[in-house]
């Protein structure tokens, strides 16, 4: 898990902090520990944006429990909703952000609750 | 701008359009039904010649809550429109909202646009936009206000002095890669609803998206529009009236009429002339007339379409 991480300063901060978490909570928050290190690996890379009604890229591949980051920089609202409905944002404003963490390996096709016509995919290894 | 809809029936006898034309143009429209045919003329002249028979107005998409550049201040401009509406020397006998009248459902933006609506003292029937049904709940601000006697998620029907009114909502549960959506309940209420109308009642069919498709591209129609288009087929007047696209847009086939209205807070670009559908930003000193006049009319055989013009900046 922590090889994972990417390399570089910003991320080295999120390992202390979470190291340090993880030695004052003790093992039954190895979850919580998870997701700061989702977080970080999603610092990386693993970000949609949206821009003039599209999201970028349109097939995001990332790995088991990496936390993917929609950003919405239209001058219109959209709604990122999974086709299964397993996961949904709330409206997302313009500047507005979005994250899922994704723990199982899959295909997930998702649209935007606004404007179907808007589609994308997340495929986690 | 070429025909794509002309063809020939099972007679080889051709059936060309009576009408096809594109208006860019308008903000506030007044409909007048006279003789079972609605027709509609621009607020300005409504008021230098007072319609005979019955009349009901259509704002589209206030958009209360965009600040964005397109439009910092989208109440002024409805207010604008409001105050054009209480100018008017005769008073319409209700009006229609045709959704998006916030950007996101929040209660202050139902709060602001409904103080400003209100100063109409005109009844306003309204269906929803997609902006209208995006709070946390997912439409129940829009529905504890304006959902009282209607049906699922928000859709009735009425009847105005000899013409019936049919009010959609085809903006939630929206498919994957599809455009509005009105579902099977809606249809099948739809299907018992017309049970009783007679033929030769005009009926006038209002909702947010298009009901028929402009612009798949940009999610500009409706997947089961065409199917409320084939249970008004055999109606002798029908009028479809719609928002969303912040601009005119107007068909006439058979005994149909198809129109989109202007939006009353920012333009949006002519299909597929930008990157995307989003907000039109043009200079400021340009927006109200882009609220209005540019105007584009076909005419096909003999028959003509009155271009109708106006602007809320009145240029
Ligand atoms: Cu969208």
């Amino acid at each position: 898990m922590w090889k994972r991480l990417g390399i570089g300063r910003a991320c080295a901060c999120r390992i202390e902090r979470s190291r340090r978490l993880f030695l004052v909570l003790g093992a039954t928050q190895l979850l919580a520990a998870t997701l700061l290190l989702a977080a970080a690996r999603a610092d990386d890379g693993a970000s949609v944006t949206i821009d003039n009604f599209t999201f970028s890229p349109q097939t995001l591949t990332v790995a088991a429990g990496t936390t993917v980051v929609w950003k919405n920089n239209d001058d219109i609202p959209h709604l990122v909703v999974a086709n299964d409905k397993s996961f949904r944002s709330k409206a997302l404003d313009t500047d507005d952000s979005y994250s899922f963490t994704f723990t199982t390996p899959g295909t997930y096709n998702y649209f935007c609750g606004l404007h179907p016509h808007m589609t994308g995919t997340v495929v986690v290894k | 701008m070429s025909h794509p809809h002309d063809e020939s029936d099972s007679n080889g006898v051709s059936r060309r359009h009576a009408l096809e034309c594109m208006i860019w143009a308008g903000t506030g429209l007044l409909w007048t039904v006279a003789g079972g045919v609605p027709k509609s003329m621009l607020l300005t002249e409504a008021k230098a010649a007072t319609p005979t028979g019955f009349s009901f107005l259509q704002i589209s998409d206030s958009h209360i809550g965009f600040d964005k550049a397109a439009n910092p201040h989208a109440l002024d401009t409805l207010k604008e429109a409001i105050d054009k509406i209480n100018a008017m020397p005769a008073k319409p006998a209700f009006m229609i909202h045709t959704g998006d009248i916030t950007h996101l459902s929040k209660d202050s933006e139902f709060d602001n646009a409904a103080q400003i609506i209100g100063s109409t003292k005109l009844q306003t029937f309204y269906v929803p936009g997609e902006h209208d049904m995006i709070d946390p709940d997912q439409g129940k601000a829009y529905l504890d206000r304006y959902g009282k006697n209607t049906k699922g998620s928000g859709w009735y029907s009425f009847d105005q002095n000899g013409v019936h009114f049919i009010g959609l909502v085809n903006v939630v549960n929206l498919k994957a890669g599809g455009l509005g959506l009105l579902g099977e309940e809606q249809l099948a209420w739809l299907a018992d609803d017309l049970r009783n109308i007679s033929k030769s009642t005009p009926i006038v069919v209002f909702a947010h998206i298009p009901l028929w498709t402009i612009y798949p591209q940009w999610g500009w129609g409706t997947d089961d529009g065409g199917r409320v288009l084939d249970m008004l087929k055999d109606y002798g007047s029908v009028t479809v009236l719609n928002g969303h696209i912040h601009q005119i847009v107007q068909k006439v086939e058979g005994n149909m009429t198809f129109h989109t209205a202007r939006s009353v807070a920012f333009p949006q670009p002519e299909p597929g002339k930008a990157a995307s559908p989003g907000p039109m930003v043009v200079p400021a000193d340009k927006l109200r007339d882009m609220l209005g006049l540019t105007s584009v009319t076909y005419t096909v055989g003999k028959h003509d379409l009155a271009i109708i013009d106006t602007t809320l900046s009145g240029n």
